[in-house]
This record gives C-alpha cells, structure tokens and sequence, in this order.
C-alpha cells in the first residue's frame, strides 16, 4: 500500500519475461471472476457487491487434497502456505474443467507491503504460466495502484459498499462466535446467519442496504436476531481466541478447520474480524510520514480513509453495545494504546504490530486463551507473534497462548495435539475460577466427531 | 484401581495403580505401528493376570492413542498434561521436567508461571533421532551410549533438526573421527535442540526431572543435559511411565470413561481401514507387476568372469555417504567384479579388503588405471594412491552415457542425496542437488524398514501390491515421520505405509528438489539410479509420478562407481598409481584428532596418516592446514569487505557516550553509516565482536523463534556481547526501508531485518526489563533530509545536549562515508575482475546478503570458491552497472534488487557465474531464487545456489562448485570448438 513508484506498467525498459494479461472492457461483458475464499460470510457478501456492479464473481470452494498437490507443483515449496494454497486453489478450479477457460479471470488482493505476500500475484503468474495458463488475466485487487486493468475501476461507491459488506460480516461473524455454543438448538445461530446473507444478497443486488440509515436498521434487526436465539449460558465454556496471519487465521482451508475444531472441544471461539487489518493498513500510510516525513497529499488521502473507516466501526461497536448482549470488537484506537510501547507502531509488514494488539484485546477481554495461527516460517510472525508471546506472558502470566505452523507437511493430529495441550491447562484455569462448574462443562457437551 | 495407557510414538506403556495410587503392573513394549493390535493383546492380557482389573478405568494418553480412545469412547488425557498431574503428585516440588520420547521433545516449568513447550514442526523427534545416528554408525542405541563415555572430543552437530545432524556426522564419519567423540557430540546435539528449541529464553534451574525412553536409557544423555545445564537432574523411578500414571490419574477428568473390559471391546470393534488419503495403488495386478519387471530386466551392463580374464582392468571407486562401491571393469567395460556394502562409518577398510581380496583372487588381471568419487573420495584417494578424484556428478554422467547415449536427465537417489542433473549438448547444464531440509530419503526409507523390525528391500516390497498406498506428501522426513503416525492412527497397514513412503520419496524429489511442473520439463531420456531406485515400489511410484518410462540400470547402485571406472580408463595414463598388492600388505591407517591453531576458527582435524607418509586431514573450513608452506594467491572480495569493516573502530578523542552496535542483520551494510555519524557527533562507537561459535550459543537462549534464519539467530549473541562491554547504550534501529538504489519498485527491507530490534526488545532480559538502553526507534534512511530531523528527535530523548546542526553535519558525513564504502568495494571489484581477466581466472559472484560477509554465517565459502581456482566478487560490486529492469516479481527489496540485476549483469559476460548464497529459512528467497534462476537460464547461464545453515557441510557445497567448474570448462570446450 506504501508503494512509492507509481508503477502502472508502462515503464518500458526491455524484454518483459511476464507480459501481463490485462482483463479489459471486454472482458468484464462475460468473463467469470474466481476469487479465492478468504471468509465465509464476508467474502460471500463482498462479492454479492462485485456482482451488483456487473462482474461475474465466483468463489472458490474446492477443498480437496489437490489444492495442496496442486500449489506444491506448481509454487516454490518454501514460498508461505498461504501462496501456495490460494494458487493451488485458482489452479485447480481452472483445471477442473467447470469453466470456459476462454472466458475466466482470476482475482486476487496485493497489499504493497515488505511481506512476501505482495509478490502472490506475481508466483500466481509464474504458476499459471508454468500450468499453460498462462492467457488467464489476473486482476490485482489493491489500493496503491500497482497494476491498473481497464474492464476493472474503483469507484467511491463500489468502495463504500465494500466496507458496507465487510461491516455486515464482522457483525455477524462476531455475534454468531459468541451464541453458537450456547445455543440449545443446534444450528439456530447459523440459521440467523444464513437468513441474513440471503437477505443483504437481495438488497444489495437491488442497491440497496448501504446507506448509513438503513445499515443501523438492519444491523439493529440483526443484533436483535442473534440475541433473540434460546441459548444457554449455565455452563461458562472455555473462550479462545484466535489471532495469526491473516489467511491461515480464517481460511478453514488452511488452518484444518481450526474453528470446527474447537467448537468440538467445546469452546467459544472469538476471531477478530477484517474491518481493524484494513484500518491498520490505512494507517500504515499515515504512520509512514510521522516516522519518516512524506508527503502531506498522501497522508491528507490516507486520513479521509481512515476517518471513514472508523466511523463504520464505531458505528458497529455502538450498535452492539446498545444491544447490550454481547461483547462488542475493540476499537482500533484501543488497539493501538494496548500495544503502545510493546511493540512500535512502524513495524508494518503483514499483520505487523496488528496481531500483538489482538492477543492482548483477546486477553483484556476474557479470552487469553489463544491460537496465534502462522503459516510455516512466516516472516512477520518471527517478529509480532512467536518473537512478542513471551512478553506478553510476562504482562499477563495467565495468558495462555499456543502458536501453531500451517503447512503442506504439518498434519492434523500434532496441530491437534498442540491445541489440546493448550485447552487443558484452559480448562484447569477454568475450573479453579469455578470449582463447581468445571467438571460439567466437559460432561455436558455433547461432541460431534471431527471431520478427518 | 486404575489403568493408565500412554500409547507413543513407537511404544506403549501400561501401568495399573491400586486406591492409593500404587503399581501393581507395568509393562513396556514396542507396538511396531500395530497400534490397536498391541494394545489389545496387553490389555486382554492385564485382564487375564490381574483380578478385578475388568472393571477398572481404562484412560489413555499419547499422540498416537488420541484417535483411537476418541473413536472409543474411552479416557483420554493429552500427554504433557498427563506428565505435570503425574509429577504434581510424586514429585511435588520439580521445577522443570525434561521428557524425551521417541518423536517428541517436550519441557515442562512447574515453578512460578506453569507452562509448557513441545518441539514445533520443525524439529525432529529425539527418540527416533538417536535411533536414526546409531543406525548410521551401525552400533546400537546402546552402544551409543556407552561409547560416549570414552569421549575426548565434542564436534558441532546441527542441533535444530536430524536431517542436518546426520550430514554433519556423515562427514566426520568418512574423514575417521572417533565413534566415542561422535557419539557423545550426537547427545550434545540433542541437548542443544532441547535447550535452543523448546527453552526459548527461559532458564532451566532449580530441581529437574528426566523423564521418558532415552533419558532414562540413556546415562550418558543424562550427563550431557547435566554438563549444560550445570546441574545434576534427577531420574526417577519409573520415570518411563509418567505419562502412563498421569493418564491414570487423571481419568476423571475426560468427557468419556470405560472400564478395562468396555474398552476390549470397543477397541476390538475399531476399524480405521480407508480413513487416511490414499494414492493409487503401484500395481493393481501381479501380472502388471511382472510385465514391469521384464522391461527393466533389459537395461544392463555386461558381466564378465573374472577368473578367465587377462589383461587391463580399471576399477572405480564410490565412497558415498552411507554406502562404500566399487567396480572393476575389463577394457570392453565389462564388468568383472563389484562392491556394495554399508559404509559403517569408515571407507577405508572396507576398500582395503576388497583390493586385497582382488589381487589376491585374480593375480592375472593389471589394473591399469583408477578413480574415485563421492564423500569420501579425498580420504580414499590419499589411502590408496588412487589416480585420479572426480566429483559425483561427473562419475554419474560417464556412467548413465553408456545406458542411453542421448541421456538429457539423470535422476540419483542414494542414502542421504538426490542429485539430478539435466544435461544439454553433451554437457551437464543444471544441478539440482537436495537441499539440507530434504535430505536423508533413502536412509529414511531403511530407518522406517528398521523401526518394523524389517530389512529395506522386504519393506519396500511390502508395498508392491498396496490396494491403498498412504499420502504422506512431500516434505521432509521429520514431517513424513508426523505423517506416518497420524497415517498409523487412522489404521493404515504396513504395506500401504511401505508404499506410501516409496511415493513420497519420489514426490519429495520431484517438487522439493527438482520442483519439476511436469515430465517434460525434466527431460525426455532419463535415467535413475542410486541405491533407493533398486526398490521396485520407489521406481514404479517415480514412473507413475512423471507419466513416463524411464531407464534404471541393472547396477544402479553402482552406477557412481562405474562411471569413475569409465572415466579412469579414459583419462588413463598407463601406469597406476593405486597400491599394488605388495603396498596393500604393509598398508596402515593412523586417526589422530587436533586443534587447529592457524586461525580463529580452531577446526577440530582429523589427521590421518597412512603408511609411506600419505595423509589426509579432514574437518578443516579451509585449506590452510594442509598447505604446505605459504596461503595461496586469491582474489576474494568478501575477505576485503570484512576487512574493510574492521577499520570502522576510531573514536574521538573524549567521547561524550559510548554507544553499541550489533554486528549483525543489515549492520553489515550500515556500519560505515552509523560510524561515521555517531563519531562525528562525539560518540565512541562500539562494535560488538567477530561472530563465532561461543557468541552464537551465548544468545541461545534468548530466540524466541527456532525456524527464523541463521543470520537473525546470531544477533542475540551479539546483543549479550555488547551487555557484556559496558556501553552506554546499544543503538539497534528498526529500519522497515533500506536505501532507494533505484533498482527496484521499492527498497523495503525484509520484515526479519526490519524488525528483528524489536524481538530484541522483548526477549533478552536485560533489555525487557530496561537495565540498560536500548534504542531501537524507526529510522528511514531512504529520505535523508527528513533523516536528519527526525534522527535528531529520536536521540534527543536518550542524549542531552545534542545541536540540531551537529545532528545535520553528522548525516552528511554519514551519507558521504556509506557512499565511500560502497566505491572502494566496487573499485575494489573492479581491480579483481581485471586480474581474473588478465591471469585468464574464472570469476564467481557470490550473491548474499550483505551480512553473509560473516565468516560465522558463510562458513568460508567465498575461500572454498577462491580454491578452486576462481576469483570471488560480490552482488554488490556489480549490480551497479545496470539499469533498472522489469523482473517478474514485485522488485521491492534493495538488497534483492541487487541480485537481480547482478544477475542481469553477469549474463552479458562470458567468464562470470553467480553462486546464489541462501539462508535457510529465508522466505524471501523463495521468490528470489526462482527470478534469480529465471533471469540466467534465459541468458544460458547455469544458476547455482547455495543453502547455508547454522552448520553447512561444506562437502555437499564442494560437490556444488566442482560441478558448476566441470559444466563451465565442458561448456567452453564446446564453443572452443
């Protein structure tokens, strides 16, 4: 995002080894966009928006063990999961044969920072040349302007119904973590979930659902509905939290069902959502000119976003509170002071000081429990995450933090293992705050079986 | 009463506990991966012995018991935290538990804040380990130990994972170091994987507990543990069946319970067939079987009779890694008799017996000519006065011609290297050999065969008709070993796991070494070879895998040793050299162990003297020691950078505060920068000391994380020097840009070297707790007038009294001696690539980092290149001369910018070639190793890299240089021609 050239592909300096498919006019009429599935309910919504503004965007859902096969063929085994899980994904489906190949683009997000993930797109590419695909236009999906496409064009509005949608899916992802295990009918939370996607999929094709009064409306009626499903809370359930590189710490893909998992173990599990990564992302860029001097324009630029943004979480957090039922997300602004002189606010890269920030919301809040999810060998985490937790152990000597490595190689049963190490001495934290109610919480939860 | 089951990785452990928590039974057994099959036969066993044992509760623990007991409905206890319930109980007041088991490495604090540590994915399991470096030594596990009692020595062993420490050992090995020094260095090892890996920064005192298999087998890795720790553990009783007793103890706390005889006939009802991922199967037929066999049984090479046979012969010697052949060939290359056996540690003898056999049986026959290859080519060429050496590669080729003239891929997979090499016009053009974390295929394959009490080729054969072969992936043997187990779980049989493993091997060649997207990219003649090949199920998953036939020769295990047969008859100088059987009569062999005391890095020799005076001393980083009188002339340009960087050390003459650098990470390149500044100001700048071994393990203890790359791990040794050097403070700036070179898009800074201030912050006491000052602000020196104010903010709230426009004299300063340094490498550069011009030297861009300037990190490669003959410069001394280009990465990095365009750079010119040095663990260079490659292939040039660890074996980097020399001087022959 802090991308300093200008590069918009027209310097012509010599041979160009990857000549860039560019996803024109044209293309837009009838090309089919597959997007790789970061988040259920967010990238469902996101790309109902996409679809109300003319391109046909598909999500990616094939899971199978190709994926894996596919992405170690054709991506540099050491590049991060990640990578090579989103490509053997977008590979995949397009080898499968449900698609005209002729008439198919892929998408994918470059966010412009001194991460390996900036150069996704580019090992996309290689990918697809090396998998004679290399005709497939790939549209990068970013802010900076790092490659421009002619068929694909932010506008203002398509931007505000994004952050609209990615707003609805926090809340729901949010409030549906905290019912889901309390609740005495099995499925009432994803039911609401579910009923509410189906909705906000009509309004938004219609055009409808983003202005600021009628988003407090329905996310009122939303906040209502999850709260209205019968739950109980007798038995206080073990609370993990879950943090990590974004990817691996949402993708069920990547992190084997990480969610599911624990949901079997019987714990309530609190991800903190998209809306504070895409502020921290926006606030890199005004950082960047505290620390190092820059540009006015574009801190002026970075600030209107900013300030837009966080009128929208704030505008969720009032909602939830007004509710009154559940907890609502921290404030980025609260964020930012948790992690003051822990870790410095230039420190950027990937999550950056983003994710120190959370497992410390994540233990302010009752859910020091935590999951610090990381892609095997991931640089950023060396640095904000398995470089930060003994810090933080020493700050809160409660805190119960397990940093888990997803990769090709890493199978289940030792991440399981590891988790269930870490539930244990959860679930003796547990029990000496509550000698009567601990021994029920492992009797009464009636387990399904992990999916293998 | 109550029964606790901890089922491990290769073991079960049983214990019955009365009412008051007494044993009445224990047992201990191997399960040989017949997990549920064990465990019934003990548990109907304890039914049968103890009375009233039916109806006691059953609770489980252990890795491999999770799925099994979930299944079941039975207990489960999750194993470390049935270790603390156990030692909560008996030992109540242990402060730390050390517990190795066969797979796993676990430490437990009970003092103060409870907490526990497993070994990540990343280093090896421990148990298996030991058993694995036993099998290479060909001695027991109890024999290891009890040769490690006659230690005099200890080597350093790679301590993070297996896979590394066996290269380690396999070098010291072939040049004849002492098993008792090998082994006590192997429990060295493991101790230093413990400590590094799971301790993370917290001390291990106060009263320690070693539990588990080879701790409490094991005295001598007791007193290894207790030498480091300075302290003497304790060993209790029973202490192999903790995790069992705590799963006992701990079997009210599950969701499910069952008693003894519930749980029989669950677990007896538990059928996991078909759970795990399958591959298809090898063979769906026997008939497709043989068929298969019949083509290969045509690709062979002739035997003649060696009794009939008069005249010439050539013998060619492979002294591999685990494996000793030798072939002797008459002058039809025929072949007359051959050698293929475990290399058990030492060549020598093993040749010595078969030459005296040899000459002893076939009086007749004249060797008329020999040479040797592989690992122990120099040891063996100095033994027997072999005529000639030649690097594996080479001998490989020589040998796979005569099998398919237009041969264009060569595929090896021996003990512990894959080696592949395409070859074009006649001459080998690319080499792939396997890197550190996928080493170690073949001997996996025998150490798993070892673990189910079987021989390698029964267990591979195993496999052969497998209806359902195991997917194990692709990864390196560690992860395989987690893969089986979890395969294990889910009740695969051995002959799916036998196939699975042969499939992985192939598939971890295939996208790990090679990172082949399809047969065709390999080549349309291949040929494989090397000892693992000679397994049916490994060759038929290789064909299945690539959708191609392929050539094995009927001696593919003996294929290196027929090539240096051939390549010795055709070199042929008429007489030979080798020793005839007269010389072999009085041969004799002398091991003697040294310090070396030329330089600083004091390398631990092993000097073997043979009789008539011969010698060769091994375990030396370079050559000075076996030089006889005076360095040899070279031209090394990262000896000058280190050189030049030393002289940073004036001060002024009262400084107003002594400030400490790090000599690590990007310090390299802004040493001249900081110097510069901060004397000017009036500080003394202090630098911390040359890197080396002491300092490395002195910040051990403080690296919270054990996969980030060498060159980041180091600094923390730094960090303890400069605490150690009474400095004022230690000045270490989080720098998320480098300087803008104009190379690139951008100039960021990798996130490790960005930031790694900020791990210091958090993780080195002294400095967490503020003992001393640590300044580790953001600094941007990519826009240097907004340097000078903001820097001047910055050191005005540690330093009183600073002139803001001092602070701006000193920038300019800064900025002219960074500029300085950077024309007097690349003067400097200049100077040496005439001088290679003029004196006809073939010139070599060693591409790193500017920190792989470390001798600690580099391990004297650029010396290793200097001796063979070539002249070294570095990336940056070249990259200059280029224009930024369009590359098909986001070029976004200044130090990876650099190597783009050395490598755009170098492919205009005739007589340099790149070696690319790489961390391991490095993530960015997974991207830029692939565009690195990619820009001089398409120039024609072949792309060689180099992956350098905490330890590196600089035998395999050898191997490397050798055959990237032998590729360029074939490839000038031809277009000499």
């Amino acid at each position: 995002m802090e991308h300093n050239c200008n590069n918009c592909g027209s310097c012509e300096t010599g041979f160009d080894p990857v000549e860039r498919v560019e996803f024109t006019k044209e293309m837009k009429k009838d090309y089919t966009i597959l997007i790789p599935n970061m988040l259920e309910i967010q990238f469902l919504l996101l790309r109902n928006v996409f679809r109300s503004y003319g391109y046909k965007m598909e999500l990616l859902t094939n899971d199978s063990r190709a994926v894996v096969e596919t992405g170690l063929k054709y991506v540099h085994n050491d590049t991060c999961y990640p990578a090579l899980l989103v490509i053997g994904q977008m590979i995949d489906a397009l080898k499968s044969g449900k698609y005209d190949l002729s008439k198919t683009a892929l998408m994918i997000t470059q966010t412009g920072g001194g991460c390996r993930a900036s150069n996704y797109i580019h090992l996309l590419r290689k990918a697809l040349k090396k998998a004679d695909l290399g005709y497939i236009p790939v549209i990068s999906l970013n802010l900076s302007g790092l490659e421009k496409n002619s068929g694909f064009h932010w506008t203002l509005g398509l931007i505000r119904k994004l952050v609209a949608a990615m707003a609805y899916g926090d809340m729901m992802m949010l409030l549906a973590n905290q019912v889901r295990p309390y609740e005495t009918v099995k499925g009432a939370a994803d039911k609401v979930t579910t009923q509410w996607v189906n909705q906000l999929t009509d309004e938004f094709a219609a055009g409808r659902g983003f202005a600021k009064r009628v988003m407090r409306s329905y996310m009122e009626k939303i906040a209502a509905d999850y709260a209205a499903v019968p739950v109980d809370r007798s038995v206080e359930r073990v609370k993990v939290g879950i943090v990590g590189e974004i990817y691996v710490k949402f993708a069920a893909l990547a992190n084997n069902h990480l969610e599911e998992f624990l949901a079997s173990e019987g714990c309530e599990v609190m991800v903190p959502g998209l809306m504070s990564f895409i502020l921290f992302k926006t606030d890199n860029r005004i950082e960047d000119v505290k620390l190092y001097g820059g540009s006015g324009l574009k801190k002026g630029i970075a600030t209107v976003l900013f300030n837009y943004l966080s009128g929208m979480e704030e505008f969720i957090i009032d909602i939830i509170n007004e509710q009154g039922v559940f907890k609502a997300p921290t404030s980025y602004a609260h964020l930012k002071k948790l992690v003051d002189g822990i870790v410095g606010y230039g420190s950027k890269m990937g999550e950056g000081w983003l994710l120190t920030a959370e497992m410390l919301e994540l233990i302010e809040n009752g859910y020091g429990n935590i999951v610090c999810a990381q892609p095997f060998g991931c640089l950023p985490n060396h640095i904000v995450g398995k470089g930060m937790i003994r810090r933080l152990r020493e700050l809160h000597p409660e805190a119960n933090i397990v940093p888990i490595d997803y990769d090709p190689g890493a199978t289940r049963v030792n991440q399981e293992n590891r988790i269930k190490l870490m539930l244990s001495v959860a679930r003796e934290q547990l029990a000496s705050k509550q000698p009567t109610k601990a021994d029920s919480t492992q009797n009464s939860y009636k387990r399904e079986p992990a999916k293998v | 009463m109550k029964i606790g089951l901890d089922v491990g990785s290769t073991t079960l452990k049983c214990v019955v506990l009365d009412d008051d928590n007494k044993i009445i039974y224990k047992s201990y057994k191997r399960h040989f991966a017949q997990i549920t099959e064990s465990t019934i036969e003990l548990l109907k066993q304890l039914q049968s012995e103890i009375k009233g044992a039916g109806d006691a509760v059953l609770s489980v623990s252990g890795s491999a018991g999770m799925g099994m007991a979930e299944a079941c409905n039975i207990g489960f206890v999750q194993e470390v935290y049935a270790t603390r319930l156990a030692v909560k109980s008996l030992i109540p007041d242990a402060d730390v538990v050390i517990e190795l088991g066969g797979e796993d490495a676990k430490i437990l604090y009970l003092d103060g804040t409870m907490e526990v540590r497993m070994n990540g994915s990343c280093a090896g399991g421990t148990g298996a380990f030991i058993d694995q470096m036993a099998t290479l030594l060909a001695v027991t596990p109890d024999d290891l130990n009890e040769l490690s009692h006659g230690c005099e020595k200890i080597y350093t062993i790679a301590s993070r994972c297996g896979v590394f420490a066996k290269s380690d050992i396999q070098p010291l090995i072939n040049q004849g170091a002492r098993k008792e020094d090998i082994s006590a260095s192997i429990f060295n090892a493991v101790v230093n994987q413990t400590i590094a890996g799971l301790a993370q920064g917290r001390p291990i005192s106060g009263k320690v507990v070693y539990l588990g298999g080879p701790l409490t087998f094991m005295d001598g890795l007791r007193s290894a543990f207790d030498k480091s720790l300075k302290l003497t553990g304790i060993c209790p009783d029973n202490s192999l069946y903790f995790v069992a007793m705590g799963a006992a103890f701990g079997s009210d706390i599950g969701k499910n319970t069952a008693t003894l005889s519930e749980s029989i006939e669950r677990i007896s009802g538990y059928r996991t067939e078909g759970k795990y991922l399958a591959c298809p199967p090898l063979f769906t037929s026997q008939s497709e079987y043989d068929e298969f066999a019949a083509r290969h049984a045509a690709d062979k090479v002739e035997y003649a009779s060696p009794e009939s046979y008069k005249g010439k012969a050539y013998i060619g010697i492979d002294a591999g890694s685990t494996t000793v052949k030798a072939v002797v060939m008459n002058e039809n290359r025929d072949i007359l008799c051959s050698l293929y056996r475990p290399n058990s540690g030492n060549p020598v003898p093993i040749i010595r017996e078969f030459l005296t056999d040899f000459y002893k049986k076939y009086p007749d026959i004249k060797i008329a000519s020999s040479a040797v290859t592989g690992y122990g080519e120099e040891i063996v060429k100095n033994a027997f006065a072999v005529d000639f050496g030649l690097v594996e590669t080479m001998a490989h080729f020589f040998a796979a011609k005569k099998f398919m003239p237009a041969v264009d891929f060569i595929i090896d997979i021996g003990g512990q290297d894959i080696k592949c090499f395409k070859i074009r016009n006649g001459a080998i053009d690319n080499i792939f050999l396997n890197e550190a974390c996928s080493s170690g295929c073949g001997s996996f394959l025998q150490t798993f065969a070892g673990a189910l009490g079987q021989d390698i080729a029964e267990f591979a054969k195993e496999g052969l008709l497998a209806k359902a072969p195991v997917d194990l992936g692709s990864r390196c043997t560690v992860f395989m070993n987690s893969s089986v187990k979890q395969a294990q779980k889910d009740g695969a049989t051995i002959d799916n796991i036998s196939a699975g493993l042969s499939i992985s091997v192939v598939k971890n060649a295939l996208y790990k070494v090679i990172r082949a997207a399809s047969a065709d990219s390999l080549g349309e003649h291949i040929v494989v070879q090397g000892g693992t090949f000679l397994n049916d199920a490994v060759l038929r998953a290789f064909e299945q895998e690539i959708g191609r036939n392929v050539v094995r020769p009927n001696i593919a295990g003996l294929m290196g040793a027929y090539g240096a047969a051939i390549y010795s008859m055709d070199c042929a100088k008429g007489e030979s050299t080798l020793l005839d059987a007269e010389k072999l009569a009085d041969f004799k062999h002398d091991v003697k162990v040294v310090t070396c005391g030329i330089c600083e890095n004091h390398c631990r020799l092993t000097v073997n003297t043979f009789d008539g005076g011969r010698k060769f001393i091994g375990g030396n980083r370079c050559e000075r020691p076996t030089l006889k009188g005076g360095s040899s002339e070279h031209y090394d340009l990262y000896e000058y950078k280190l050189s030049l960087l030393n002289e940073y050390n004036t001060k002024p003459e009262k400084p107003r505060a002594r400030i400490g650098l790090p000599m690590g990470l990007n310090m390299y390149e802004m040493l001249p920068f900081w110097h510069a500044f901060f004397t000017k100001l009036g500080f003394e700048v202090v630098v911390s000391p040359r890197s080396d071994r002491k300092l490395y393990i002195s910040g051990q203890q403080t690296i919270p994380s054990d996969t980030v790359c060498f060159p980041a791990k180091l600094i923390h040794g730094h960090i303890e020097a400069l605490l150690k050097s009474n400095v004022d403070a230690i000045f270490y700036p989080c720098m998320t840009y480098n300087f803008d070179e104009k190379l690139g898009d951008n100039h960021y800074n990798c996130p490790v070297v960005a930031y790694y201030p900020e791990v210091i912050g958090a993780n080195v006491p002294d400095i967490a707790d503020h003992k001393i000052t640590f300044i580790r602000d953001y600094i941007g020196v990519h826009r240097p007038k907004d340097f000078a104010v903001k820097i001047y903010e910055i050191l005005s709230k540690y330093f009183k009294g600073l002139d803001k426009t001092a602070v701006k004299a000193a920038t300019e300063a800064a900025y002219a001696e960074r500029d300085n340094f950077l024309i007097k490498v690349r003067t400097k550069g200049e100077e040496y690539i005439k001088i290679a011009r003029e004196k006809k030297m073939p010139i070599i861009v060693l591409a790193g980092r500017p920190y792989h300037v470390d001798p600690e990190i580099n391990h004297g490669i650029d010396r290793l290149v200097c001796e063979c003959g070539a002249v070294v410069v570095t990336e940056d001394a070249v990259s200059h001369h280029v224009e930024k280009f369009k590359v098909a990465v986001l070029n976004q990095w200044t130090y990876h910018s650099r190597l783009y365009a050395a490598a755009k750079y170098i492919a205009g010119q005739d007589d340099m070639n790149l070696v690319q040095l790489v961390s391991f663990g490095c993530g960015v260079d997974a991207i830029t190793t692939d565009e690195v490659r990619e820009i001089l292939e398409r120039e024609g040039k072949i792309y060689t890299q180099i992956k350098i660890d905490e330890i590196t074996n600089l035998g395999a980097v050898k191997i490397r240089l050798r055959s990237l020399f032998s590729a360029c001087e074939a490839k000038q022959r031809e277009s000499g021609k």
